[in-house]
């Protein structure tokens, strides 16, 4: 028979609509509305995993997000395969498949079980007392075989054919939590106007209502409020009710973040839907209405699958239409759980109650439930269970009045639902940083001082009567929005109060009673108190050794009982001991939902220039520099990247080359102290440098070394158009901006950001004169008007042009600033006119190449933040009169001015011309000396100079501007290669070429 | 993700901002004045103090200007943001937060 | 100390483990020791293990105001590695290194030490310039690293995504395979009870509150919630909590602390067999002997003591995650948290002396200091025994700040291009 535990009637299922899933491999049939474990109960199935340790068989515990045992692998598809879903929060649908985990070769036979055999060994923190000898045996045996045993599920292998998405929102009012207390704040909230959202992690808002339906509020069914209340709130634009939406993490300001998801429980994978989406959300004020959770029981067996907490027995029933049972005993130590025993025998349950309280400790709830026909024994205690993959039967026993157990009884039964109170979730309060209170009459944290704009009503801060639960709800919500205005609902009357329990008392040897704190996790009472025993006495070393806690649920049903053990160990009271602080997330969130869209290109901008398409079309190949994407070399039919940079570099020596350097930094200094600042701000003088002319300008940062370079125009006394390195235009402004906003706000001058109006083309070549006369209007470009290191304004092609007559290869060169929506034309306005002279594109490589033939630095590559202008060679750079400037005075530090031993610049030729040393690697006086050696430095650049038909490199090596004509070592992929030591220029060493 | 007010702009989420660290350092008249421990000092030194910290934000993708904010290092609370070049509020009788004006050096400037 | 061994586990089980006593006493403070540690985390509980087992000075307090182990010793993401480009550095490390190798045995206590490799991942023409850097320096340093192409490194770690298409492909990586993870608590608790069985009173929830100095300025002892402590020498080893001791002693600090976070996934059966590393892209991954995927993120911008940071840096550090292993979107973030790390100017710590005589400090770790715990307590231990540094850790002094000798491992890596 289909689906045998299912009631003939009732649940909030929708019975019109059957479907079918899969558990490991055998059918389940459900209805719409179910979730994974209803469907599982109402076939008859309680045993779905394996425990984490001992491989206890397992079921539902749950029916909520608290869930530590019922964790499947679900499959909705090629690629959508994931581990350690709550069988009680997936909702089912068609076409599921689900299996559980954890064992082999079955889940009913599961070898692993033998470690329930050994369990006397396997005790909290076993492992750190032993696996130690022989000492190699730990990386080849022990851990392997402890990795291969820890674990859940598998992780999924396969790239996720799902997108996410992530949504910012603001609000006024946030309600977390859509039971009858958020209901009725957000209710009060959208009253005044403000903007609300109301999030739940349920996929129906009504919370405890949904399983509560004899329940009254203002005289009609909660049902029908239920359905009037959403109806008002859906009608409301300035309310969003969002479904399905756990919220997570409460961080810093009210930023609250929240996971929704989307499509799951959708039969096919909803087209363009995303799976799930993240929400942050800044929020005027909070209101927290998330409920409490319930404790289970700590007694001996108390895992067998069939054993529930009690509330969620009678979610099962009265949400769902499903029995968990047909011999229901329900154990408790307060009165909630007598509703769930009223419930289950008016199902048609056969049900006995067993309670630890003393009959005189009890309220009316006892006489109400024997006089529906229900056997209830008070002063009991539960002892332990019988069964092994399903309960068969629980043990009682009456306490004494001086303590003992009297004699045991078993009462037969195929369910339990046990009750060992409530515990409000104060997990997102925590996670505010507010501080929580220990409140003795509930047993429990409750929030205490508030440390940012939120407040929390209902169940969430104790308060467990519905009416009551309405009426703080309202009024949260209204002071939330600034409002005073109050309802007193009516409501029917709940059953509350309970007596605290730690460990339940028994006549057992306590060396042999395993009663379980942590179920997932498999920490049992006595594990608790061996760690406190052995001097692990704050609850967070007690959670660490035993691991309590620290499951995938997070203790959310373990953590009071947990507690409790300790405190009563120690003689303390419960708030001595402390409470753990809560970390986001509540409940686990995708790593997908928490990335977003941001994959690949989203990971991080790609930036290009205007001449990026042309650069496409003619082949070239790409490296990422910063966030740019550059050129980096042109190859042409059967090129690597050796062949083409080296036709690249012989041509721009020879004739003309072509090269995008738009990516380089520019920022436009501007003002009548605009001098005066960059004094300040380079290393070099600025005052007297003419109008028209550059200069190569050097930055430090206060500590002395490098920062940044770039050549440098002077528009007008008044402006200077600076350039910076590509990688480091955003620094560099932001550095400026620093010292001119914080330290001169006297100095006028004002700093703008070109470079992106800027493009620039840079041809570089003998022949690059002739290719651009054509085109430019307005510039004599002849060499005595137009020298190197100067900039004329004009036009090139008709658009106008800051035209610099600079250098980076050595060549004759000019780098032709223009507009960038001009500069695609302007660039194929000079590659055509530049065909009869033979022009041909180059890349970053051949770039890298020429300059370091040359011997120019790269800041990044010959530089390092270790390194000095006078390391380098560029000591004069430095203006020799100026006072100060931005890191002056630590150039003159004890470490700079040293005499010997600072790491300076210079070249390498290889012995073997044709070897290629490696970027990076060190260089030593004497390759045979003993480890570890002295390293004199390394190789910062290294490359084939087509040009020089031989390797070259530059390096920095200490004291090595003294080492002229010296051999060095330098080390190679195996072994070390011997080069000499020269001047750090290997092309036109006298640098004829730029004036030509 | 912290909520920063900018002088110039208003409540802003933290991403839009850089933090400069410690304020109320005014960079030395005469650097070559100094000896290398007082060089050091300037350089290096923070007070890092749990509690309430004067220091700089600039609104890097906003307005783009530099400004102070006074903020407790053990709850992350803003106390008050203040345009560079001014003091605290609550230094000037302010009610909250007294415990700050002990903590800020009185450079006229930065 | 009852001796941990199989033997000894097993003759407990027979008896429901009633036998095992305490792992270390809870002492009330005497009125003066030789030397109170400042500290009770992995490296000042390390401390006090060798001033008790090299030096044989057992007069010894650890004071911690809270519980031990219970700062970034329990909150990091527990990478060991010593592949470090300088000399000082790659000592320091190396020597902590060594230590760990055998630290298991030393201790009587199961660290869990893992050499399981720290493969470091170059997205960058710059990555590769810098690790191969290190490649050699460490190789002249007797240090195991090497080079991997990116095939290799797919082969060594096999959920590595090498395709091109990514924002930054994978080029290559460091591998140092004698690197791995360690049991974090277990380090504390190890050291504590190594400490504790020669002499060493571990006072836990004693929080200093004043450095008590006599009229020539030297330090002679430490006021705590507990009462007075007088000390023949004191060691201030309390992370980021340092600028705040030392003000005591009226010592300012070039130190800022931030918020540091990091998170682990839900627990899953072995998929990732080692370290990876990806300074580029700001990732640090690996998986725990419990199953759940470790993760390291980045700093907050601002100096913080909430030992709580932004959303947003978790997610950034998720976006790179999933950027390099594509698959893990699936894959559930189980819990977060925030430490406080304590960073000097050139990210390099701070072993030695304080212009205050018999005070002494041990911090700047950042966010790498869990690697060198035993290497740290060993030379500071050496250095609160003579009054002088060690030669590995004299380096690494406060004066350094002056002198400009820096040991600046971050700039060393470059970032500008």
């Amino acid at each position: 028979m289909a689906q045998p535990f299912r009631l003939s009637r009732g649940g909030r299922i929708d019975r019109s609509r059957p479907i079918v899933f899969e558990f490991n491999g055998r059918p389940i049939h459900g209805y719409q509305g179910d979730t994974v474990a209803s469907a599982l109960i109402a076939n008859g199935i309680h045993l779905v995993g394996r425990s984490f340790k001992y491989h206890r068989p397992r079921g539902i515990l749950s029916h909520g997000p608290d869930e530590p045992s019922a964790l499947l692998s679900v499959d909705r598809g090629p690629g959508r395969v994931d581990p350690n879903n709550r069988a009680s929060v997936v909702e089912a649908r068609a076409g599921l498949r689900t299996k559980s985990q954890n064992h082999w070769p079955s889940l009913e036979y599961d070898i692993g079980a033998v470690n329930d055999l050994l369990s006397p060994v396997f005790v909290a923190g076993f492992y750190y007392k032993t696996f130690m000898w022989p000492r190699k045996f730990w990386d080849r045996v022990y851990e392997p075989f402890i990795r291969a045993a820890a674990g859940l599920g598998k992780a999924p292998t396969q790239a996720d054919p799902d997108r996410y998405a992530n949504r910012h929102a603001h609000c006024d009012v946030l309600i977390v939590g859509a039971g009858p207390t958020g209901l009725a704040a957000a209710l009060a909230a959208a009253r005044t106007g403000k903007r609300v959202i109301i999030a739940d992690e349920g996929p129906e808002p009504g919370g405890a209502l949904l399983h509560d339906p004899k329940a009254e509020i203002d005289g009609r069914l909660a049902s029908e409020w239920l359905a009037e209340t959403l109806a008002d709130l859906d009608a409301r634009e300035n309310v969003i009710l969002l479904p399905r939406t756990t919220v997570f993490g409460y961080y810093n300001h009210n930023h609250v973040a929240m996971a929704e998801r989307v499509t799951d429980h959708l039969p096919s994978a909803a087209g363009q839907a995303p799976r799930e989406r993240l929400w942050q959300v800044r929020a005027g004020e909070v209101v927290l209405a998330g409920g409490a959770h319930e404790r289970p029981l700590v007694f001996a067996d108390n895992d067998r699958p069939g054993i529930l907490l009690a509330e969620s027995v009678r979610v099962f029933l009265n949400r769902y239409g499903v029995a968990p049972g047909n011999r229901l005993v329900v154990a408790t130590s307060g009165a909630s759980a007598y509703q769930v025993a009223l419930d289950a025998k008016s199902a048609g349950l056969d049900v006995t109650l067993v309670d630890l309280r003393l009959e005189t400790d009890c309220g009316p709830e006892v006489t109400r439930l024997r006089q529906a026909g229900v056997e209830v024994l008070t002063g009991h205690t539960v002892v332990g269970s019988k069964g092994r993959t399903r309960v068969s039967g629980l043990i009682v026993a009456p306490v004494e009045s001086n303590g003992r157990c009297g004699a045991r009884r078993v009462i037969a039964c195929d369910c339990v639902g046990m009750s060992g109170g409530w515990t409000p979730a104060v997990h997102l309060f925590s996670q505010s940083r507010g501080k929580l209170r220990y409140d003795d009459g509930l047993d429990a944290f409750v929030p205490g001082t508030s440390a940012q704009a939120e407040r929390s009503a209902g169940a969430a801060k104790g308060t467990y009567d519905l009416a009551a639960c309405l009426n703080e709800g309202f009024a949260a919500g209204a002071a939330a929005s600034g409002s005073s205005e109050t309802h007193s609902f009516g409501a029917s009357a709940t059953l509350t109060g309970f007596q605290p329990v730690r460990v339940m008392p028994t006549d057992a040897d306590p060396k042999k009673v395993r009663a379980f704190v942590d179920y997932q996790n498999d920490v049992t009472a006595k594990d608790i108190k061996l760690a406190v025993r052995e001097g692990f006495q704050s609850i967070e070393h007690v959670k660490r050794y035993t691991t309590t806690g620290m499951a995938t649920d997070q203790g959310k049903t373990s953590n009071m009982n947990a507690l409790g053990i300790v405190a009563g160990q120690l003689d303390k009271a419960l708030p001595a001991v402390g409470t753990t602080t809560f970390r986001p997330p509540y409940t686990p969130v995708t790593f997908g939902a928490l990335v977003g869209p941001a994959r690949h290109a989203l990971f991080d901008p790609i930036r290009t220039t205007p001449i990026h398409g042309w650069a496409e079309s003619h082949g070239a190949t790409f490296e990422n520099v910063a966030l740019w994407r550059r050129a980096w070399y042109f190859p042409k039919a059967g090129e690597d990247l050796h062949a083409a940079v080296a036709r690249e570099c012989k041509a721009v020596r020879e004739g003309v080359g072509i090269f995008d350097a738009s990516t380089l930094g520019k920022i436009e200094v501007v003002g009548p102290d605009a001098a005066e600042f960059m004094n300040r701000m380079y290393v070099n003088p600025w005052a007297k440098l003419a109008n028209g002319r550059c200069r190569y300008g050097l930055m430090l940062k206060e500590d002395g070394y490098i920062l940044d370079d770039g050549v440098v125009a002077r528009v007008s006394d008044e402006c200077f158009h600076v350039t910076t390195t590509t990688g480091g235009a955003a620094r560099v402004l932001g550095h400026m901006e620093d010292y001119l906003q914080t330290e001169w706000p006297d100095l006028q001058v004002f700093l703008t950001s070109t470079t992106e109006q800027w493009a620039v083309i840079a041809l570089q070549g003998p022949k690059a004169r002739n290719v651009i006369e054509p085109l430019v209007d307005g510039i004599d470009l002849s060499p005595d008007a137009f020298p190197h290191m100067a900039m004329r304004t004009g036009t090139i092609c008709g658009v106008p042009t800051r035209l610099f007559r600079v250098s980076f290869t050595g060549e004759l060169g000019f780098e032709i600033n223009v507009p960038t929506d001009h500069a695609l034309a302007v660039w194929e306005a000079i590659y055509a006119a530049g065909q009869p002279h033979g022009i041909t594109p180059y890349g970053t490589e051949t770039m890298h190449v020429l300059r370091a033939e040359k011997g120019y630095i790269i800041v990044g590559q010959e530089t390092d933040g270790t390194v000095t202008p006078d390391d380098v060679g560029l000591a004069g750079m430095i203006a020799k009169t100026k006072v100060d400037f931005v890191g002056k005075r630590s150039l003159a530090r004890p470490d700079v001015v040293a005499t010997t031993g600072r790491k300076q610049l210079i070249g390498l030729m290889t012995e073997d011309p044709k070897l290629v040393l490696d970027e990076g690697a060190q260089i030593v006086a004497d390759p045979n000396q003993p480890i570890p050696m002295r390293m004199l430095g390394h190789v910062t650049s290294s490359y084939w100079s087509p040009n020089c038909d031989r390797s070259i490199a530059l390096a920095l090596v200490a004291d090595g501007r003294a080492l002229m004509g010296k051999t060095l070592h330098i080390t190679t992929p195996d072994g070390f290669t011997r080069a000499t030591v020269s001047e750090p220029v290997f092309f036109d060493t006298k640098g004829e070429r730029v004036n030509a | 993700m912290l909520l920063i007010a900018c002088p110039y702009c208003g409540n802003r989420p933290e991403t839009e901002f850089r933090c400069g660290g410690q304020a109320h350092i005014a960079r030395p008249e005469q650097p070559g004045a100094l000896d290398d421990q007082n060089w050091s000092e300037y350089l290096f030194v923070r007070k890092n103090p749990r509690g309430v910290h004067a220091e700089r934000w600039n609104h890097a993708h906003g307005c783009g200007r530099w400004f102070n904010a006074l903020r407790d290092t053990v709850t992350d609370r803003f106390i008050e943001t203040y345009p560079m070049g001014e003091r605290p509020r609550s230094e000037q009788g302010g009610a909250t937060a007294p415990a700050a004006t002990s903590d800020i050096q009185s450079e006229a400037r930065a | 100390m009852r001796r941990f061994s199989l033997t000894s586990l097993l003759s407990e089980s027979m008896r429901g483990h009633t036998g095992w006593g305490r792992q270390w006493r809870a002492p009330e403070p005497k009125p003066r020791y030789d030397v109170v540690i400042v500290g009770g985390g992995g490296h000042g509980l390390a401390t006090a293990y060798y001033l008790a087992t090299v030096h044989g000075i057992t007069n010894v307090a650890v004071l911690e105001k809270g519980w031990i182990g219970g700062g970034n010793t329990g909150r990091n993401t527990t990478i060991i590695r010593s592949n470090y480009l300088y000399d000082e550095s790659a000592a320091l490390y190396e020597h902590a290194l060594k230590l760990w190798e055998g630290l298991s045995q030393e201790l009587n206590y199961n660290v869990m030490f893992s050499q399981r490799g720290v493969l470091m991942l170059a997205h960058n023409i710059h990555d590769v310039q810098s690790f191969k850097r290190h490649v050699y320096a460490n190789r002249l340093n007797g240090i195991d690293n090497e080079w991997l192409s990116k095939e290799e490194c797919k082969e060594f770690c096999p959920p590595i995504d090498i395709s091109s298409h990514l924002r930054y492909p994978v080029l290559g990586g460091a591998l140092q395979r004698r690197a791995g993870t360690a049991r974090h608590d277990a380090v504390a608790w190890g050291y504590a009870r190594g400490a504790d069985a020669r002499g060493v009173d571990i006072i836990q929830n004693c929080e200093v509150t004043g450095i008590r100095r006599d009229a020539s300025g030297t330090a002679i002892g430490v006021e705590t919630n507990r009462g007075y402590i007088g000390a023949g020498r004191i060691g201030v080893v309390a992370a980021g909590h340092t600028s705040t001791v030392m003000n005591m002693a009226g010592v300012s600090m070039p130190l800022e602390s931030y918020p540091l976070q990091a998170l682990v996934s839900e627990p899953v059966k072995p998929i990732f067999p080692c370290v990876v590393m990806s300074n580029a892209v700001h990732a640090y991954i690996s998986q725990s002997d419990k199953g759940e995927l470790v993760i390291g993120a980045g700093t907050d911008q601002y100096t913080s003591y909430s030992q709580q940071g932004g959303l947003h840096i978790t997610t950034h550090t998720l976006d790179a995650i999933c950027e390099v292993f594509p698959q893990f979107t699936r894959m559930r973030m189980l819990r977060s948290w925030g430490g406080i790390v304590d960073v000097t100017p050139d990210r390099s710590p701070i072993i030695g002396k304080t212009p205050v005589q018999n005070l002494f400090v041990n911090c700047g770790w950042g966010t790498g200091g869990f690697k060198a715990t035993p290497g740290s307590g060993h030379v500071f231990a050496h250095t609160l025994a003579t009054g002088t540094p060690h030669a590995i850790n004299a380096p690494f002094s406060l004066d350094r700040f002056r002198t400009g000798r820096l040991i600046d491992e971050a700039a060393a890596a470059a970032v500008a291009h």
